[in-house]
């Protein structure tokens, strides 16, 4: 017997609310960063089962997935040198105290 | 139960385990080398699915570039109290309840999707996965554009995380 | 010929608006324009007159000329002037006593003295101080009103030429109300004295009385004749449908119209009731005097009555009405002038007293009579009245000379001065016997005689009687002022030292003896003994041709003749004798109160019509109803809106406009917003937060919406 896409699609979505829980609950900016990076990943598998289990001779999944990787990698250059670049400023990584945008 | 099936539940339990760690873990740093597990997990995964190149894309690019960069990151804003108590927040179950609540939904909506019991099919033959990807990103008539705006926004992400990261010299 | 009358009235009208505007300051050249507007206006109607002379049966072809005025509708209202014989005799008289009256106000206004010490304008000269030979004295001072006098007597004559020369009722009102006008103007001449001011109002008022009803009359007229212009009125069958029509009070609409035109007569020439302004009006300078109360504004009301003779005579009440009012106001003025002391107070009684011997007349029918004794008595009267001044003057100077303050005026302060001023004497003995009726040498013996003897004659002997007794009163009141003014001995130093006045003052006083001679000789009836028939009844045919009807001469007898001779020669002879030998008003016997105070009818007057006037003038009309009930109302209101105001204000305006809407939402935007804001926390964990659980929320919404359908 072979896995039913559903499983993947279980696991995927699982990954991707641990991610989310990540996110909106850890104090530490960079926590939230590798929150971010979980659900980027679970994305990844989704899509990844969806070209395996639908069409594997349409290379649409892989290629979205390849795009992906662009994207993650290119989120966390940019999120991890404005986080640092904060520290220097305001001396702390907590989310929570970073609300200078606030009312 | 196959062989795969059974393969596919460990390597889905070293992903959610490690997944777990990651969010809850106390240290920094142990968050970071957790996440390098889940990936190697996900990696494995792609194996499983036939994505060769991919779960070798994973590991070279997210381990090898983006878990250094965490660790990086981790070790320069590194404070000693920063690490001791709660290193969730306050209201913490709220954004538990609601990832329960979405994974329900979600669930859900996979379990009633039509189909959703299909197992994967043979890979057609003569195709080689590698090859078709390579010329899927560049062939005007597939998914070339994609890839260049995908290149332009790395460049983009470069030059702004430098100019971020930079330290203005008096 | 007609436009030579429509220019008579206009010299005067120029020489008012000139002087006015043009030579106020100067003095001389004023009344060289005054003068000589007159003496302009005299010439024309000297033209005019003669004219008139020459014309056979003037009655039937008079001058008149008439011009559409008021475009009424489908027809035109007429304005004009006309000459017939009755206007023509009373221009006569008006040109010359006018000029004669403009001639002597240059002398009474002591044109050529120099300006007094203190005088101001408004109040009379009080004399300036000159040096002369080393020793300073007082001399009469120059009016300094001067100019203002002229111009308001040239208004006056405009106003009485206008009226005398008229076709029509409503330019008469109008110069009824011009003379009106100027004689408040004038007896109020110098305006710094409350009593001048007084009698000013006085008159205007009471005047006022008898011209509304006049004008009620001439809008009655109007009504039913639908014209105005005599001629139009005087038409036979005009007559006869105003005689036939009946009107209120139980009289046809001729009686009715003739009533309230009468009335203004009554008014204007001071019969009683409305006689009390004429005596306090002598107030006015001494020229006033003679011109409205002799010579012009008086007469207007008279000749008003007899031009409307046709109209009057038609009703029988109305002729009643008159001849009762002109005969007891003969008897009434007569026997109250007989108790003053002021010199012109006993001209002005003696005024109205004659004024209702003319009245009298007319209501008997009498119509040639009145004519002819409102011409000679206008001469007369107006020499008396200047010759009072001239006495007065003459008086002034002696108090000037003595520099002792006595009333100049007051009759028992003078005495002797025929030695004193001569011509002033003489002449004002010949319009003393002329007013009294000396047989035959004077000019009044034929007027007041005709009256008699009409009034014997056509069988009204209750008027007779009483006519009778105010001639023989006239007499004796005259002597008793000729013998305390001019004879016997000065009773104060000022008399002693009183002196003729000057030539411009002279000259028109005789002047205006020689009318006062002559003039009754045009009018001597033809019966009557030894003189009948030398001379033709000249006035009586001409004037007689002013109606429609040639008035018949009363048939000749000796008992109106006898008894005019009998009251004049008796008066006059009684007078002398009492008062050749009184020297005081202790001595005088008929200083009763009762006649020296006018039988009190200022004070009745004052009573029943001044006080209660006041009153509701002041109390009622301006303490109760205007301030009390009116202004109370308005403030009631204003504090009435005053309240409203407040309550919108403060019970809605503030609680629920500005705070509860206003403020409140101002404050209920801050509140939300203060609260609201506190979303934008700036961190980006509860941001996510939010936004998920409103996913979860449409997410579920969705689905089940979707499994709904």
């Amino acid at each position: 017997m072979s896995i039913p896409l559903s499983w993947y699609l279980i696991l995927a979505a699982t990954l991707f609310c641990i991610g989310l829980y990540g996110v909106l609950s850890r104090k530490n900016a960079i926590a939230i960063l590798l929150g971010v990076e979980l659900m980027l990943n679970a994305v990844n598998v989704n899509l990844v089962a969806f070209w395996r289990y639908l069409n594997p001779a349409e290379m649409a999944g892989q290629a979205f997935a390849v795009i992906v990787f662009a994207v993650a990698a290119a989120e966390v250059a940019v999120g991890l040198a404005l986080i640092i670049s904060v520290y220097r400023r305001q001396k702390t990584v907590v989310a929570d105290e970073i609300d200078l945008m606030k009312w | 139960m196959s062989a795969e099936q059974i393969l596919f539940i460990l390597v889905g339990v070293v992903i959610l385990g490690s997944a777990l760690m990651v969010v809850t873990t106390r240290k920094l740093i142990h968050a970071a080398l957790w996440l390098v597990v889940t990936l190697f997990g996900v990696a494995v995964l792609f194996t499983l699915l036939r994505a060769n190149f991919l779960a070798v894309i994973q590991v070279v690019v997210y381990i090898g570039a983006i878990a250094i960069l965490f660790i990086f990151a981790v070790m320069l804003t590194r404070r000693e109290q920063m690490e001791k108590g709660r290193q969730t927040r306050p209201n913490w179950w709220i954004p538990a309840l609601l990832g329960a609540l979405i994974l329900t939904g979600l669930v859900v909506l996979i379990l009633n999707l039509p189909g959703a019991e299909r197992t994967a099919l043979a890979l057609p033959e003569g195709l080689d996965p590698v090859r078709a990807l390579g010329s899927a990103l560049v062939s005007p008539k597939a998914y070339v554009l994609p890839f260049e705006v995908a290149s332009v926004l790395m460049l983009a992400a470069l030059v702004g995380a430098v100019y971020v990261a930079t330290v203005d010299k008096k | 010929m007609n436009f030579l009358i429509w220019l008579l009235p206009l010299p005067p009208l120029l020489a008012f608006f000139a002087i006015l505007l043009l030579t106020n300051k100067k003095n001389a050249l004023s009344h060289w324009v005054a003068v000589g507007a007159a003496g302009l206006s005299w010439l024309g109607s000297m033209i005019v007159f003669i004219k008139a002379l020459g014309v056979e049966e003037f009655g039937k072809h008079i001058f008149e000329s008439s011009i559409n005025w008021l475009p009424t509708g489908a027809d035109w209202f007429r304005i004009g002037v006309q000459v017939d014989p009755l206007s023509a005799v009373v221009l006569f008289f008006v040109a010359w006593t006018v000029l004669a009256i403009f001639v002597y106000s240059i002398g009474y206004h002591n044109f050529g003295q120099p300006k007094g010490d203190h005088d101001i304008a408004g109040l009379q000269p009080h004399g300036a101080t000159v040096e002369e030979h080393g020793h300073k004295h007082m001399v009469p001072s120059i009016e300094p009103m001067y100019a203002r006098f002229f111009a308001f007597i040239c208004l006056f004559a405009f106003g009485m030429y206008t009226l005398v020369l008229s076709d029509n009722l409503l330019t008469l009102f109008v110069g009824w109300e011009i003379m009106g006008l100027c004689s408040y103007l004038l007896i109020g001449f110098w305006y710094g004295k409350k009593s001048a001011r007084d009698a000013a109002i006085k008159a205007f008022m009471t005047t006022r009385i008898g011209d509304v009803f006049m004008l009620l009359g001439i809008a009655f007229a109007y009504s039913f004749s639908g014209s105005l212009s005599f001629r139009d009125i005087f038409q036979p069958q005009m007559l006869q449908g105003l005689a036939s029509t009946p009107a209120f009070f139980g009289l046809s609409a001729a009686g009715v119209i003739g009533l309230f035109l009468f009335i203004g007569t009554i008014g204007k020439s001071a019969q009683w009731p409305l006689h009390v302004w004429l005596p306090d009006a002598m107030e006015g300078p001494t020229p006033v005097s003679a011109m409205i109360h002799a010579a012009t504004m008086v007469s207007a009301g008279v000749y008003m009555v007899i031009r409307m003779f046709p109209l009057l005579s038609i009703d029988p009440h109305t002729m009643t009405v008159v001849a009762v009012i002109g005969s007891f106001t003969a008897l009434f003025a007569a026997t109250i002038a007989v108790a003053q002391n002021d010199i012109k107070r006993v001209l002005a009684y003696s005024t109205i007293s004659q004024l209702g011997f003319m009245i009298a007349a007319l209501g008997i029918h009498a119509y040639v009579a009145a004519a002819f004794h409102l011409v000679t008595h206008a001469f007369f009267k107006a020499l008396l009245f200047l010759g009072s001044g001239s006495v007065i003057h003459g008086m002034e100077h002696g108090v000037l000379h003595t520099g002792k303050h006595v009333d100049a005026q007051d009759m028992f302060n003078m005495g002797g001065l025929r030695r004193k001023m001569p011509i002033t004497f003489w002449t004002f003995l010949i319009g003393g016997l002329a007013l009294s009726g000396f047989p035959v040498l004077t000019a009044g013996f034929w007027s007041k005689d005709e009256i008699l003897a009409e009034a014997f004659g056509n069988g009204h002997l209750v008027v007779f009687i009483i006519l009778a007794a105010a001639a023989f009163l006239t007499a004796f009141y005259t002597m008793r002022q000729i013998t305390l003014t001019f004879l016997g001995k000065a009773r104060t130093n000022a008399a002693e030292h009183a002196s003729e006045t000057t030539w411009t003052m002279t000259i028109p006083l005789i002047v205006l003896a020689v009318f006062a001679v002559g003039f009754g000789w045009v009018g001597i009836p033809e019966h009557f003994p030894a003189l009948g028939g030398l001379l033709p009844n000249w006035f009586h045919e001409f004037v007689g041709g002013t109606l429609a009807e040639q008035p018949e001469a009363v048939a000749f007898s000796w008992v109106p003749l006898i008894t005019s001779l009998v009251v004049a020669l008796g008066g006059l002879f009684v007078g002398w004798l009492v008062y050749r030998k009184v020297f005081s008003p202790a001595e005088d016997r008929l200083q009763i109160p009762l006649l020296k105070n006018k039988y009190y009818f200022d004070e009745i007057y004052n009573f029943l019509f001044v006080r209660p006037a006041y009153w509701v003038a002041e109390t009622f009309s301006s303490l109760f109803m205007d301030q009390t009930v009116i202004d109370g109302f308005l403030h009631s209101l204003a504090r009435f809106s005053l309240f409203l105001g407040n309550i919108f204000r403060n019970y809605f305006d503030k609680p629920v406009i500005n705070e509860f809407f206003g403020d409140g939402t101002g404050n209920v935007v801050k509140a939300s917003g203060s609260s609201l804001r506190k979303i934008q926390a700036g961190r980006v964990q509860y941001y996510m937060v939010i936004s998920l659980v409103l996913l979860v929320i449409f997410a579920f919404l969705f689905y089940f919406l979707k499994r709904g359908m």
